[in-house]
């Protein structure tokens, strides 16, 4: 560039870069990104000025995807290839559904995680993911002005290994780099806890969609502690929504509507729901394909009835984490809620009657989750300010590995502060054994079947020994995202073997590479936009770099020379509002060129005001 | 950065080598430290960077969880002064502690058969004040006896109260299910 900004003598170019993070919340209903923007978080919105993305994709047969507003429109005409609440499929396999058949969906089983049939192929919930984390990132990336040095990603905390795997696979097929993954709850502690300058034990009660969790945090001057967490990876207000569906088919004296029929009957249901968190009766309406109306009238009073046992499900999970945490309701001084399923006046009222006590809600329980994600991502990518702290979290669920006779032996227990290390040996039990199966489990039950089976993977090559003599020690590492590696070794011939544990749906290598290829087509738009905003920001720079040498050197120019500047200092304005690359280009190159001379003469004059400055001997 | 892995867990966090600590300066220290040596304060460093804070977090973790329970502390101290405390080998033990040990389990199945979460909240809240007692008998014979043989052995009915502890806590759960 030209317009060579001239900087005094002694004095830095750029005196701190910014660096450009955000906080993604991967909502199972909404999802949002969120920046820190001069020391404060915000939320992007888009061109129309939504901020919360619903977590809705819509594929169709030539391969266009569309995330989002638009998606969620196409709900109803087109449900099979329109995904919802993708989030419940991560890390799953069709067994693991309780309600496969109350979706309208196609699954198809593949190794330990599922995919869906839709009209531009198989897509496994990875993918889907991905589409929603490449529409936020081009979003942050177009609004921000520039490219990401990484992002915040949060999880529900009670998310196992296998479900945090795949949310970092789908953030890196994104391309995004992933600074860390966060939980959710703990993400909303750091907004809040900054914000109000708490201290003491809070807890964070946080019902989303589709998800459930409660931590229970200590917070003391900076430092977040969580101390226990617990939850319910499949409940949330899409449950609530379920119930009252169900209720309108038993009411309706209906059983088998055909999706077209369920969804629509399931965006009613989910509308009265959200209708009578603030109105006392409503009236649920609709047209089914077959042309039969429904026309029902329901009251909060029935509603709150027919979900008062999901309410109560909820206090399970809050129970655990204080006994973990050993410590009594009392002991509380805040509750802070998160999740829109929390604005239901059943679920407030059974909070405050647990907790004895009002709780807090004087944040956007829908924005806190990704405020505190970028506040973090802020801090991750070395953009501090004043203002430190530290995050200790905890893995919500122990860890373990088969042992004689299908049980379980826990080997790190959970809520153990990561990141962590646990070891522990094992032996053989046959003479001459000289290979030792490893199967890594997650969960609080004995059995293996009741545990989710991470990986299996085999120890092989141990000399030949009686049996028990061989001393195999295998040791788990939990890193600070709560991912997990697992490695063996045979103490005495020092054999060795180790995996990161990648969860058993293990995308295979071929898989991946054909996401990749998939992927490419949506990188070609992705790179285009990137152009653009590269050329935006380029130009941009020009014409600010322009308009403040001619406001403080306009003697430099000649009458004719401001003229012609400052018309195609307009042009280059105009260029850069439209989407053309080229365009952008050429105009910024002209304006550079007829700037040069003047660029010279301020150089030359900037360069002997320098020298002016300085002493002759330090020139030397 | 100076780290070194093999310090003991009392010199890493500036804390005489004895049994009786304050819980609060443990946390305090600990605190100190993770400001220091957490991965997120790696995140845009090397690999090599990185790699170091996860092992130094890991082992401050480690360290945290050893100086702060009685047991892992207790257990920890005589492995330092040479003795192990044989829990896994060493099952003999005084004939009325058995006895004792009977008794609570059989009343820990009882209340598990019956639902009956009171007694076994009553039943935990015994453990502790066993555990409690335990624990100050520990200190003394650490701290002021130097008779590690007997805190070995107090070491291990320590475990085994734990070990009832976690049994309670794991009924009491199934149960809140
Ligand atoms: N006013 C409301 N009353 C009741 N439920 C609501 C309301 N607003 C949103 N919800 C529910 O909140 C859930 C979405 O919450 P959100 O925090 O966005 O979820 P997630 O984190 O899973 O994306 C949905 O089930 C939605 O119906
Ligand atoms: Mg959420």
């Amino acid at each position: 560039m030209a317009l060579l900004q001239i900087a005094e003598p002694g004095q830095s170019t750029a005196p701190h870069q910014h660096r450009l993070a955000v906080g993604i919340d991967l909502g199972t209903t909404n999802s949002l990104v969120a920046t820190v923007r001069s020391g404060s978080a915000v939320v992007l919105p888009d061109t129309a000025g939504f901020g919360l993305v619903p977590s809705v994709v819509h594929y169709t047969a030539d391969n266009s995807v569309t995330v989002g507003h638009l998606a969620q429109a196409r709900q109803i005409d087109d449900p099979r290839n329109t995904i919802v609440s993708v989030k419940r499929f991560m890390g799953r396999s069709v067994a693991d559904l309780p309600d496969a058949s109350s979706t309208p969906y196609r699954f198809v089983d593949a190794p330990g995680m599922l995919k869906i049939k839709t009209i531009a192929g198989e897509k496994s919930p990875v993918e889907v993911s991905a589409d929603i984390l490449r529409e936020l990132r081009i979003r942050a990336e177009q609004s921000l002005g520039g490219e990401l040095v990484g992002a915040v990603v949060t999880v529900p905390a009670y998310f196992d290994d296998a479900q945090r795997q795949a949310t970092k696979d789908a953030a890196r097929l994104a391309g995004l780099n992933v600074l860390r993954l966060l939980n959710e709850p703990t993400a909303a502690a750091i907004a809040y806890g900054l914000d109000n300058a708490a201290e003491g034990i809070y807890v964070v009660y946080d019902l989303g969609g589709g998800t459930f969790d409660v931590s229970v945090l200590e917070l003391t001057r900076g430092v977040f502690q969580v101390r226990a967490t617990s939850g319910d990876s499949s409940l949330g207000g899409d449950d609530f929504d379920q119930r009252l569906y169900c209720w309108i088919l038993q009411q309706a004296g209906l059983t088998t509507p055909s999706d077209k029929d369920m969804r629509l009957l399931l965006s009613r249901a989910r509308e009265a729901k959200e209708l009578l968190t603030d109105h006392h009766t409503t009236r649920i309406t609709a047209v089914l394909s077959d042309g039969e109306a429904i026309d029902l009238e329901l009251s909060a009073e029935t509603f709150q009835t027919i979900t008062a046992q999901l309410v109560q499900k909820t206090l399970t999970p809050v129970r655990k984490a204080l006994r973990d945490a050993q410590l009594a309701t009392e002991d509380v001084k805040g509750v802070v809620l998160v999740g829109g399923a929390t604005r239901m006046p059943h679920v407030r009222k059974a909070v405050a009657d647990y907790f004895k006590r009002e709780p807090l809600t004087n944040l956007d329980p829908d924005k806190v989750v990704a405020l505190g994600a970028a506040m973090q991502a802020n801090a991750l990518a070395g953009n501090r300010g004043d203002e430190e702290w530290l995050l200790l979290d905890v893995i919500p669920l122990s860890l373990g590995l088969e042992t004689m006779g299908g049980l379980v032996e826990k080997i790190v227990p959970r809520n153990s502060t990561i990141p962590t290390a646990r070891a522990q040996e094992f032996t053989t039990f046959k003479n001459g054994q000289t290979a030792m199966a490893i199967h890594v489990l997650q969960g609080e039950r004995e059995l293996v079947q009741d545990c989710r089976s991470l990986a299996r993977f085999e120890l092989r090559g141990i000399p030949p020994m009686p049996a028990g003599a061989a001393r195999i020690r295998v040791t788990f590492q939990v890193d600070a995202d709560g991912l997990l590696a697992v490695s063996a070794k045979e103490q005495i011939s020092n054999v060795e073997a180790s995996i990161i544990v990648k969860p058993s749906y293990g995308l295979a290598d071929h898989e991946i590479a054909q996401m990749l290829e998939d992927s490419m087509q949506n990188a070609e738009q992705d790179k285009n936009a990137r152009n653009l905003l590269e050329a935006r920001v380029e130009a941009q720079a020009l014409l600010d770099a322009t308009r403040s040498a001619l406001a403080t050197d306009s003697a430099l120019v000649s009458p004719d020379e401001h003229g012609n500047i400052m018309q195609l200092l307009t042009q280059l304005e105009i260029c850069q509002q439209g989407e053309d690359i080229q365009a952008i280009r050429e105009a910024t190159e002209q304006l550079n060129r007829i700037t040069e001379p003047f660029a010279a003469r301020r150089m030359d004059v900037g360069v002997r005001k320098a020298l002016a400055g300085q002493r002759i001997d330090e020139l030397g | 950065m100076s780290f070194d892995f093999s310090d003991n867990h009392f010199s890493l966090f500036g804390l005489p080598v004895q049994f009786r600590q304050d819980v609060v300066d443990i946390e305090a220290v600990y605190r100190t430290l993770q400001a220091q040596y957490h991965p997120d304060r790696a995140v845009t460093g090397s690999d090599s960077d990185k790699r170091f804070a996860l092992q130094a977090a890991t082992h401050i973790n480690d360290a945290f969880h050893t100086l702060k329970s009685p047991l892992a502390r207790a257990r920890y101290l005589l492995k330092l002064q040479g003795f192990d405390t044989q829990e896994e080998t060493n099952t003999s033990m005084p004939a009325d502690f058995l006895m004792q040990q009977m008794e609570w389990r059989e009343a820990i199945a009882e209340a598990k058969q019956t639902h009956d979460l009171d007694e076994l909240e009553a039943l935990a809240t015994q453990l502790r004040s066993e555990s409690r007692s335990l624990t100050t008998l520990i200190a003394g014979l650490i701290d002021d006896k130097q008779d590690f043989n007997r805190a070995g052995l107090v070491v291990r009915k320590l475990r085994f109260i734990e070990k009832l502890e976690q049994e309670i806590g794991d009924a009491i759960e199934a149960l809140l299910d």
